[in-house]
């Protein structure tokens, strides 16, 4: 909890249907659960449909935040896609900024129709290696598949985080709120994807 | 369990902002609510409908056929002495604006509250129009909730007022309310128990000139109301020079600009939560001594118009000479300019540093430069398109052949909703016009009734299953009347499914996912005397060739292209597994022009760079399998789920 006052701003990113909302989520349920106030801004909607997604999740102490993060001041971004992980960081890094990367790209669809270009993802690693402090690349989706769900690749990064040491949650936080957050039914899986996070991320 | 149905005065959760209004609801006491589902608003009602929150809170929840339907219905259970809810997208205030303007000169009974919220920035709209100026229009209270926090206070309050002014209440939420999520502190909860009657003496009448003074009565009672509200408040040092005088959003933005800039202890800020009436003794008030006013909203300089014009009474006397900033003077603007696109932090330090003559630099300009090259030179754009299995590409996809096929020069009149993106490339540009619900089946009306004028090209008017009971009707029901010639498409995906698989009249289940009667759209279609065709847009061939038959008709005809909408399915049963197979798919070498990736434009469908093949994304990929129907080569083959299972 530094620069900017009292708070900490962090930014999940991703494309529409990669699960964002529910990161963004299992993140502040968990702040709250250590006396936070949490503000989190999501984009919706025709999101939904491929379009790029961010949720702005603001933790503070005294007072609520507004829900939009200001420009160059994120702490922290976690990628749930590369390509719109640097997307962010354009916007609101600096120097001092923290990410990690899911390294799954998924196409935009003007590259599917060959219109423009998707660069290697080792090059869009390195671009943003140039613009933040760390760059942690988490196998989100592969990590996900390896216990039987892709779609879990989102539980899976926020696990990264919960381990990275980089917010003033305990991970242990994150990990008993997670039932607060998922439907019984799915938990065990989710469980299994938050650790791997975890342990990915301390590796 | 879900935090809405907590009875625990105090405790602290984490809600949306359309949950705080239904909890703010629901605290009040509201026992009917009543909307047409639209983004940002859709999560009010579908909270309320949920039927363990119905359920223990006794109320009646309602996805009304549209906005006018569900307001008056509300008012309704309001005339019977309920307190009624009734919740839209800005959009939907046009729908119920007829109703709205008579209601408000009736009067009501129960505590009726309208929340509007509306979408700055168009983030799930097709426009960003502020509502707010409804509320002058109408004469009516309007409130403006600055944090979610507010956003349950202010409904709960809402509530209290509209009974105590004998007339329905405003709230405008914005986007980044509606959708943002944040802490609260839950309220008890008020277990009213009313048993509605209408009596003998109830008469909720809109007559002229006579009703119309009994309003302007109450406005000035809800002035009154809002100058003593404590959710207008002034923070800030006494005697500083420069004001900012904000509501909804731009509240947090201020503070948050002022303590990056670090003057907090220079400039003051009037937060105003009641922005129609005014309350005016407040404003002036606070403005003695001030040289400069900046004003901070969301869209238009709605609060900065209004309060320009009441001070412009007091200047001079009680107020020295006023320096305005704010959307006027082009100091509050987007990267689209002043009153376009939604406000942020941002904007809010620029205008202040502006003003105050104070260097800020969010990055240095050498880290700006080097991120904006980032951006140009390694991020593609990320287009809005049809999900991966979404039936309406399909949809599209037969229609862009019927009329190729048929070869006149036909052309499709669209409207929104989901299949709005069919003016852009996923629907491969054969939306020709987009206006509001149901408009593609009016102006077809016009377009399809032009023969005498030597008009010979086929018109085909687009509208999905939930449009077709929201708006299209009473333009079919013209067609058939009026004589117009055009052909129907009903993109029937069986759910609501832009803003959330709402169901509607023709699935057969009410909000609470009840059983209920269900209106089949073939059955009125044919009642209203329309030749009608069903089929299955994915089988492509037989879509094309029915609808190719409907356009030679004499009269006006009905095709319902019915599929499932592919999330709804998807969240339903196991996906077929579907690869392509590489020894067949010959890829350049085709002919086909990559015609799965470049040309039918599914997001799942992929280009394996390095082997020269199509390939499907696994993850994206719902399994529906229509690209195996499409493929020349029939490379793209389909392992059914139940085979994947043994």
């Amino acid at each position: 909890m530094k620069q900017n006052g009292d708070c900490l701003n962090v930014i999940i990113t991703g494309v529409g249907g990669q699960g964002n909302i529910l990161a963004s989520h299992i993140l502040a349920t968990a702040a709250i659960a250590e006396g936070f106030h949490v503000t989190i801004g999501e984009t919706y909607g025709q999101s939904q449909r491929g379009g790029s997604v961010m949720s702005h999740v603001r933790l503070s102490k005294g007072e609520s935040l507004g829900a939009l993060i200001p420009r160059g001041k994120a702490h922290v971004i976690v990628g749930l896609e590369p390509m719109e992980t640097l997307r962010v960081a354009a916007d609101y890094a600096n120097p001092g900024t923290k990410t990690i990367v899911n390294p799954r790209p998924n196409y935009p669809l003007m590259v599917l129709y060959g219109a423009q270009e998707y660069p290697p993802v080792e090059t869009l690693l390195a671009r943003l290696g140039e613009m933040v402090e760390v760059v942690k690349v988490v196998e989100g989706t592969e990590l996900a598949k390896g216990i039987g769900e892709a779609m879990a690749s989102n539980v899976v990064m926020v696990g990264a985080l919960a381990g990275s040491g980089w917010t003033p949650i305990p991970t242990d936080t994150f990990i008993s709120v997670l039932k607060e957050v998922i439907p019984q039914k799915i938990l065990a899986l989710n469980q299994r994807a938050l650790k791997l996070g975890i342990e990915s991320i301390r590796k | 369990m879900l935090s809405i149905l907590l009875d625990e005065p105090g405790k602290r959760v984490l809600m949306m902002g359309n949950e705080a209004i239904a909890r703010g609801a629901i605290e009040a006491g509201m026992k009917f609510c009543a909307a047409y589902p639209g983004s940002p608003s859709s999560e009010i009602i579908g909270t309320l409908a949920r039927p363990d929150v119905a359920e223990n809170f006794g109320h009646h929840a309602e996805w009304s056929t549209n906005e006018v339907v569900a307001l008056e219905a509300a008012a309704g259970a309001s005339f019977g002495g309920l307190r009624a809810l009734c919740a839209m997208k800005q959009n939907g205030i046009n729908v119920a604006s007829d109703f709205l303007m008579s209601v408000v000169m009736s009067g009501c009974k129960g505590g009726l509250v309208l929340v509007v919220a509306d979408d700055p920035g168009a983030h799930c709209s097709n426009n960003e129009m502020d509502s707010r100026a409804y509320a002058r229009l109408l004469d009516a209270p309007l409130l403006e909730p600055a944090t979610i926090e507010e956003s349950k206070e202010m409904t709960r309050w809402a509530f209290e007022l509209s009974e105590e002014l004998e007339m329905p209440c405003m709230i405008r939420s914005v986007t980044r309310i509606s959708h943002a999520r944040g802490d609260l502190s839950l309220g008890p909860i008020n277990r009213l128990q009313r048993t509605p009657r209408f009596e003998a003496y109830d008469r909720f009448l809109s007559l002229g000139t006579v009703t119309h003074s009994v309003l302007h009565g109450k406005l000035e009672k809800a002035r009154d109301i809002f100058e003593k509200s404590q959710f207008n408040q002034y923070v800030g040092p006494s005697g500083a020079e420069l004001v900012i005088i904000t509501c909804g959003t731009g509240w947090l933005f201020s503070r948050e600009a002022l303590r990056t800039l670090g003057l907090e202890d220079k400039v003051g800020i009037l937060k105003l939560a009641t922005t129609w009436p005014l309350p005016n003794r407040f404003i002036v008030d606070h403005l003695k001594g001030v040289k400069q006013v900046l004003f901070v909203e969301e869209i238009d300089p709605f609060m900065e118009q209004n309060v320009k014009s009441l001070l412009a009474d007091y200047i001079g006397s009680e107020l020295e000479v006023i320096k305005f900033f704010g959307k006027g003077s082009g100091h509050v603007r987007s990267r689209f300019g002043p009153a376009l696109g939604e406000i942020d932090p941002d904007i809010v330090i620029r205008a202040v540093a502006e003003i105050k003559g104070v260097d800020y630099q969010a990055q240095t300009p050498e880290y700006a430069e080097r991120a904006s090259t980032l951006l140009s030179e390694y991020t593609a754009s990320r287009d809005l398109a049809f999900c991966a299995g979404c039936p309406h590409r399909a949809s599209y996809w037969v229609m862009k052949n019927a009329l190729a096929l048929d070869g006149r020069g036909g052309f499709v009149l669209g409207d929104i909703g989901c299949y709005g993106m069919g003016a852009g490339r996923s629907g491969y540009f054969i939306n020709r016009t987009l206006h509001c619900m149901g408009s593609g089946a009016g102006v077809a009306c016009g377009l399809g009734n032009l023969a005498k004028f030597e008009f010979d090209q086929p018109v085909v008017a687009v509208m999905g299953d939930s449009t077709f009971f929201h708006a299209a009707l009473p333009a079919l029901i013209n067609a058939r009347y009026n004589g117009a010639k055009f052909t129907s498409v009903v993109l029937d995906n069986s759910a609501t499914a832009m803003t959330g698989f709402q169901p509607h009249p023709g699935i057969g289940l009410n909000a609470m996912g009840n059983p209920a009667t269900q209106v089949l759209i073939e059955d009125v279609c044919k009642g209203l005397g329309f030749h009608v065709e069903i089929r299955d847009p994915f089988k492509v061939d037989e879509a094309v060739e029915a609808l190719h038959d409907l356009m030679q008709r004499e009269e006006s005809s009905v095709l319902i292209l019915r599929h499932t909408c592919g999330l709804v399915e998807s969240r339903k049963k196991k996906k077929d597994r579907i690869s392509v197979n590489a020894e067949k798919c010959l890829g350049d070498e085709c002919g086909c022009a990559r015609f799965c990736t470049r040309v039918f434009g599914c997001p799942a469908l992929i280009w394996n760079e390095k082997e020269k093949h199509a390939s499907v994304d696994e993850v994206v990929c719902t399994g529906c399998g229509v690209c195996a129907y499409l493929c020349p080569q029939s490379a793209i083959e389909v392992e059914k789920a139940e085979e994947l299972q043994r």
